[in-house]
């Protein structure tokens, strides 16, 4: 197996283990996905009206919860210093460590989304839509969370600093997201949305590599 | 893969605060260096500025005409910050790190019998002894060859016996061509060229 590989099988591995991973992201998405018509009353056409949305901002907040442990753990245990001895470049290992954590948190969330949105009472005919969108927009969670994530290294309270770092940039992809889903439920063209949620997805994952792996260099040295 | 380390004239300092300046130091293959010098001294800092991890105030450090990044896949670094996840088991740590440094997955049983850690790589690295989680460490060293050796306090959670064995294993990776620059406090149990560090 290529060095690729092997550390995209460790990390999903360590993404998806013990105290965390999809069970802790997609609990919390069913939390707040149960409370939710118990805060704003249960009259089916309400909830039917803000359901897409609600799913959409639940799935943004879901992607930050194992977000702070993203580089933290490698920092503190001197695995980060150990990763950059080798020939491939710190960039590949930032995207490869935040595939992983797509692969364990947005793709499970991704599942579970169609689930909770029709348990709220949204249309069946926008599962379809609902998928993609938090495909993609898993995608720039995580990448752009990267960001947030490799910034906070060494900050004491990390957390707190790349929920801070991070909010800003969650907010296109959850207008384009949520305009799309929006759009749709109400009959009107929605590709507008889901195309510019898809370019800034695509922007995350070429651009979100190169200042994690600036900043991780700048928290080593 | 590199002919030699040489560095010159070298001046790190970390946090504003100048820890050595005009240090030389060359290191050629067979041969191992003991860095010595008092706690805060720069011995670690050294180490990591050699694997390209810190950036030197002045001075230069080659690697005998190798660029620094191709020379970085010649290095081992060993320090107490071993990079082993305390909720992984032993094999899968070291089966990554094998893998990931570029050695063959043949050599973890191996390596792991040669430091006595067969019954161990089914346990979790946090049910691991300090001792025993080193000699993990320096398995991946083993498993995966790389000519330069940088060693921050190897010997410190090792046993007497242990520290004999981990001499022998240092000769070994020497007769191979090896180089070796370890910063520790107590001698290293082979012959070895002493280096001090002070200001």
């Amino acid at each position: 197996m290529s060095r690729v590989g092997t550390l995209l099988a460790r990390e999903t591995a360590l993404a998806w283990g013990k105290g965390g991973g999809p069970m802790v992201a997609v609990g919390f998405y069913a939390g707040v996905a149960t409370l939710l018509p118990l805060a704003v009353g249960s009259e089916p056409e309400r909830l039917a009206a803000i359901a897409p949305g609600a799913a959409w901002v639940a799935l943004a907040l879901a992607a930050l919860l194992s977000l702070d442990r993203l580089f933290e753990r490698d920092y503190e245990d001197g695995a980060l210093d150990l990763l950059t001895l080798s020939p491939v470049p710190l960039e590949i290992i930032c995207a490869v460590k935040c595939l992983a954590q797509w692969l364990a948190t947005g793709l499970p969330l991704a599942l579970a989304a169609p689930i909770a949105a029709i348990a709220l009472g949204a249309s069946p005919m926008l599962s379809g839509l609902v998928v993609a969108c938090a495909l993609l927009g898993g995608l720039a969670f995580a990448f752009m969370g990267g960001i947030g994530a490799a910034l906070s290294l060494g900050a004491r309270r990390g957390g707190l600093l790349t929920a801070v770092i991070v909010l800003p940039l969650f907010v296109p992809p959850v207008i384009f997201g949520g305009g799309a889903l929006a759009s749709l439920a109400a009959g009107l063209p929605w590709s507008a949305g889901f195309v510019l949620l898809g370019a800034y997805a695509a922007a995350a994952v070429a651009l979100g590599p190169l200042a994690m792996a600036a900043a991780c260099r700048n928290a080593l040295s | 893969m590199i002919p030699e380390v040489s560095i010159q004239s070298l001046a790190l300092s970390r946090g504003g605060r100048q820890l050595f300046t005009r240090l030389i130091l060359k290191i050629v293959p067979g041969e191992a260096v003991a860095l010595i010098g008092r706690n805060g001294s720069g011995k670690t800092s050294l180490l990591r500025a050699i694997a390209g991890l810190i950036t030197p105030d002045e001075g230069d450090i080659s690697f005998g005409g190798v660029e620094p990044a191709e020379a970085r896949e010649a290095i081992h670094l060993l320090g107490h910050l071993d990079g082993l996840k305390s909720s992984r088991t032993a094999r899968d740590e070291l089966s990554f790190w094998t893998g990931f440094s570029g050695g063959s997955p043949g050599a973890v049983e191996a390596c792991a019998g040669q430091l006595d850690l067969g019954p161990l790589l089914d346990l979790e690295v946090r049910r691991l002894s300090a001792g025993q989680r080193r000699r993990l460490a320096l398995a991946r060293l083993l498993a995966a060859p790389r000519p330069l050796w940088l060693l921050d306090e190897p010997l410190s959670p090792l046993d007497a016996e242990w520290r004999g064995r981990f001499g022998e294993i240092m000769v070994d990776h020497l007769r191979g061509g090896g180089m070796i620059l370890a910063a520790v406090h107590d001698p290293l149990p082979l012959a070895a060229r002493t280096v001090e560090i002070s200001r």
